[in-house]
C-alpha cells in the first residue's frame, strides 16, 4: 500500500492546511503556549515503536502506566491535603476525611514550621495556623495524629527545609503509638531543590540541605523501608509560573541530581531509588497534562536504567501524586473552579497518576470550607466510579495527538537538560538564576496572553459579571496564635531542660561531622526540644542562603 | 498628555513581600508590568518585615507602595506597615495590596487606609491605570 498510503496523506494534509480566514484564531496555543497544528495524523507516529516507546502497562519504559492493570486492580488514593489551626482541629479534620472515605492522610503545615520557627517566634506572629498546623515539638504531633494508628494510615507531609525534623516527630509518635517503623508507609516531601527555583521556602544552602535529604535516604533505606523518602515536586514549579514542559524537565532534572548525590553518598542506586516518588500539577489543558504524565514516565526510566545502571525495575518506576492546580482557580464566579477541578483531575487520571488531590472551589479566596472539601473529594469519586475512565489503562495511548505531544514533552525535557548541564548542574544554575529566570519569563509570558484576551478565563477576563463574594469562607482567628503559644509555654516549662541540651548539643556536633543526623535529631525530639531549636543548631553550623533576585 | 510633574518624573514603585511565604509569582509579574508601563520599580525581595518594608518606602521616596501578600497574615502585618509610615510623616505614600485577601479583610484594609486592594484575576491595566491615578493625584 506504500505509495497509496503516501498520496492519501498527502491529499488529506492539504485538505487540512487552512485557507486565511477558515480558522477561528490565528494560532492555537496549550496553556502552556506550545503551538497546536491543524490535525494530527499517522505521519506524527510514524517513527513510534510500540515496545521500545511505549510498551504494555506494567513494563519498561511504563509510558502507559506503572502497573499491569492499573485501575482495575486498585484505584488511586484518593488524598486531601489538610492543616490549619492548631493541632486538634487538623485532627478533627483528618478523622472527618478518613470517615468520608479517604484512603491517606496529607499534613499542611503553617508558614513558620515550614520556615523552621516555632509559634513563639517573633517573625511567626500573623502566621500561626494560618495556612497548614503549626507543629513546634512533639507534643503537636502526637496531638494531631491522636487516635490514628500510623500502621493503618499513608500519611504525606509537605515539609522540606526542616523536613528531618518534623520526620523524626513522626517516628517518635510511631514509638509511642508502639507502631514499629517498617510498618510505616508514607511520604515526605523533603525537596528542596524546588525551593530554591520556585516556591521560596529554605533555610540553608543547598549542599548542606543535600546532605540532609540524602541523610533521610540513608535512614529510611535501613529502618523505614516502606516511606517514601522524598517527593520531587514540578507542582510547585508550575504555581510560579512555568510551563508544562518546564514543570517535567525541572523535576526531572531535579529527581537526577538527587540520585547523583545519593550516589555520591555511597548508597547502591537500587537501595534508595525504588523509594523516590514524584509531585506533579494538573492544569487545564488536558492533553498537554496527559502527555507530560506519560513523557514524565518514560523519561525516568530511560534516566534510571541508562544513565545510572539501575537493575530494580522499581527503580525505573516514577510514582507519582498529582493535585489540581490551584494557580487555575478564580476568585471570580467560584462555582466555575469545580468544572476546571474535573478536567484536572481527569487528566491526572488519565495520566496514570497513582494518588490525588483536588482544590476546593473557594481556595482562590481562603483555606476550604469542610464542604468545600467534600465536594472536590466526590469529584475524585465520580470520575472513579461513574466516569469509565478508569476501566481500562492508558485509554489515550495511541491517538496520533497525545503520542505526538508526548515525544515533543520528551525532546523537550532532553534539550532542558543539556541546558543545564552546559550550565553545570541544577545547583549551579539556581545560583546562576537560570530556572527563576525562565520561570519568570513563562510567568510574565502567560499574564500577558490572559491580558490582551488571547487566553480565555471565563469569568475573569471573558463572561464576567458583577458579583460580590457569594460563598462561605474559613476564618483563622487570632486566637489560635495564642492558645498555641501558650500549648509551647508549657512544653518548654514541663520538659528535663538537662536532657534537651546534651541532645542539642548531640545535633549540632553530628551536623559538623559526616554522621548521620537523624539518630540525633530523633532522640532531641523525643526530649522534646522544639523545631525551632534544632533548626538554630543546625543553622548555627549550616548557615543560611541568600535569596538570588531576578526580576 | 501627563502633567509636567509626572513627565518629569518617573512614578516609583516599591514593590514589597512582608510574610513568611515564598510566593512571588504575582509581585515579580507586576514589577515587570510597571516597568514595561514606564515606572521605577524597587522590588524589596522575600520576607521583608514592616519596618524593613517602612524604611525602604522611605529611603527609595516612592509615590506607591504594592505590597504583596499570600500568607494570611495581612491583618497583623499590613496595619503594621501603615502604623510605621503614619509615624514617620510618610503617609501620604500610596499603599495598595495584592493576594488572597478576603472581601470582609480587605474592606477593613481599605478603612484602614489602603487605596486598593487587588485580588487574583485583576487586570494589569487595571493597577497600571490606578497607580498611575494616585501618583499623578500625590503631585
Amino acid at each position: 500500500m506504500g505509495g497509496w498510503g503516501v498520496s492519501r496523506t498527502e491529499e488529506r494534509l492539504a485538505q487540512h492546511k487552512p485557507l486565511p480566514g477558515q480558522e477561528r484564531k490565528e494560532r492555537f496555543l496549550t496553556t502552556s503556549g506550545m503551538p497546536i497544528k491543524g490535525l494530527y495524523g499517522p505521519e506524527d507516529t510514524a517513527e513510534l515503536d510500540y515496545q521500545r516507546d511505549l510498551g504494555d502497562p506494567g513494563e519498561y519504559p511504563f509510558t502507559r502506566g506503572i502497573h499491569r492493570t492499573m485501575y482495575r486492580g486498585r484505584l488511586w488514593t484518593m488524598r486531601q491535603f489538610a492543616g490549619f489551626g492548631t493541632a486538634e482541629e487538623t485532627n478533627a479534620r483528618f478523622r472527618y476525611l478518613l470517615q468520608e472515605g479517604q484512603t491517606g492522610l496529607s499534613v499542611a503545615f503553617d508558614l513558620p514550621t515550614l520556615m523552621g520557627y516555632d509559634s513563639d517566634h517573633p517573625r511567626a506572629e500573623g502566621e500561626v495556623g494560618v495556612e497548614g498546623v503549626a507543629v513546634s515539638s512533639l507534643a503537636d504531633m502526637e496531638t494531631l495524629f491522636d487516635g490514628i494508628p500510623l500502621d493503618q494510615v499513608t500519611t504525606s507531609m509537605t515539609i522540606n527545609a526542616p523536613a528531618i525534623i518534623i520526620f523524626a516527630m513522626y517516628l517518635a509518635v510511631a514509638e509511642k503509638q508502639g507502631v514499629p517503623f517498617d510498618k510505616l508507609s508514607g511520604t515526605l516531601q523533603a525537596d528542596i531543590l524546588k525551593e530554591y527555583m520556585a516556591q521560596n521556602e529554605w533555610i540553608f544552602p543547598p549542599q548542606p540541605s543535600m546532605r540532609l535529604i540524602t541523610d533521610i535516604f540513608a535512614y529510611c533505606a535501613e529502618h523505614v523501608p516502606r516511606w517514601n523518602t522524598i517527593s520531587i515536586s514540578g507542582y510547585h514549579i508550575r504555581e510560579a509560573g512555568a510551563t508544562a514542559l518546564q514543570e517535567l524537565a525541572f523535576t526531572l532534572a531535579n529527581g537526577r541530581e538527587y540520585v547523583r548525590a545519593g550516589i555520591a553518598a555511597g548508597l547502591d542506586v537500587d537501595a534508595f531509588a525504588p523509594r523516590l516518588s514524584f509531585f506533579f500539577n494538573s492544569h487545564n489543558d488536558l492533553f498537554e497534562e496527559v502527555a507530560k504524565f506519560r513523557a514524565a514516565r518514560r523519561i525516568w526510566a530511560k534516566i534510571m536504567r541508562e544513565e545510572f545502571g539501575a537493575r530494580n525495575p522499581r527503580s525505573w518506576m516514577l510514582r507519582f501524586h498529582t493535585q489540581t492546580a490551584g494557580c487555575s482557580l478564580t476568585a471570580q464566579q467560584p462555582y466555575n473552579n469545580v468544572i476546571r477541578t474535573t478536567i484536572q483531575a481527569l487528566a491526572a487520571v488519565l495520566g496514570g497518576t497513582q494518588s490525588l488531590h483536588t482544590n476546593s472551589l473557594d481556595e482562590a479566596l481562603s483555606l476550604p470550607t469542610e464542604e468545600a472539601v467534600r465536594l472536590a473529594l466526590r469529584t475524585q469519586q465520580i470520575i472513579a466510579h461513574e466516569s469509565g475512565v478508569a476501566n481500562t489503562p492508558d485509554p489515550l495511548g495511541g491517538s496520533y495527538f497525545v503520542e505526538a505531544l508526548t515525544n515533543q514533552m520528551e525532546e523537550g525535557v532532553w534539550d532542558y537538560f543539556r541546558r543545564i548541564d552546559e550550565l553545570g548542574g541544577v545547583i549551579p544554575a539556581i545560583e546562576k538564576g537560570f530556572f527563576q529566570r525562565e520561570i519568570a519569563d513563562a510567568a510574565y509570558e502567560y499574564q500577558r496572553r490572559v491580558e490582551s484576551g488571547e487566553q480565555i478565563i471565563v469569568g475573569v477576563n471573558a463572561y464576567t459579571i458583577d458579583e460580590e463574594t457569594p460563598i462561605p469562607i474559613l476564618k483563622i482567628g487570632p486566637e489560635i496564635e495564642a492558645k498555641q503559644r501558650e500549648r509551647l509555654a508549657r512544653v518548654r516549662r514541663e520538659r528535663d531542660a538537662g536532657r534537651v541540651r546534651a541532645a542539642l548539643a548531640r545535633v549540632r556536633e553530628a551536623a559538623a561531622s559526616t554522621e548521620n543526623l537523624v539518630p540525633p535529631i530523633l532522640e532531641a525530639v523525643r526530649a522534646y526540644a522544639t523545631l525551632g531549636e534544632i533548626v538554630d543548631e543546625l543553622r548555627a553550623v549550616f548557615g543560611e542562603y541568600d535569596e538570588i533576585q531576578i526580576l | 498628555m501627563p502633567t509636567a510633574a509626572v513627565s518629569q518624573r518617573k512614578i516609583r514603585v516599591l514593590v514589597a513581600k512582608p510574610g513568611l511565604d515564598g510566593h512571588d509569582r504575582g509581585a515579580k509579574v507586576i514589577a515587570r508590568a510597571l516597568r514595561d508601563a514606564g515606572m521605577e520599580v524597587i522590588y524589596t525581595g522575600l520576607r521583608q518585615t514592616p519596618e524593613q518594608i517602612v524604611d525602604a518606602a522611605i529611603e527609595e521616596d516612592v509615590d506607591v507602595l504594592g505590597i504583596s501578600i499570600l500568607s494570611g497574615a495581612h491583618n497583623t502585618l499590613v496595619p503594621k506597615i501603615l502604623d510605621g509610615l503614619k509615624a514617620q510623616g510618610a503617609d501620604d505614600i500610596t499603599v495598595v495590596v495584592g493576594g488572597i485577601i478576603p472581601t470582609d479583610d480587605a474592606r477593613r484594609l481599605k478603612e484602614l487606609g489602603v487605596a486598593e486592594v487587588f485580588g487574583p484575576g485583576s487586570s494589569l491595566k487595571d493597577i497600571i491605570e490606578f497607580i498611575r491615578r494616585a501618583a499623578a493625584a500625590r503631585s
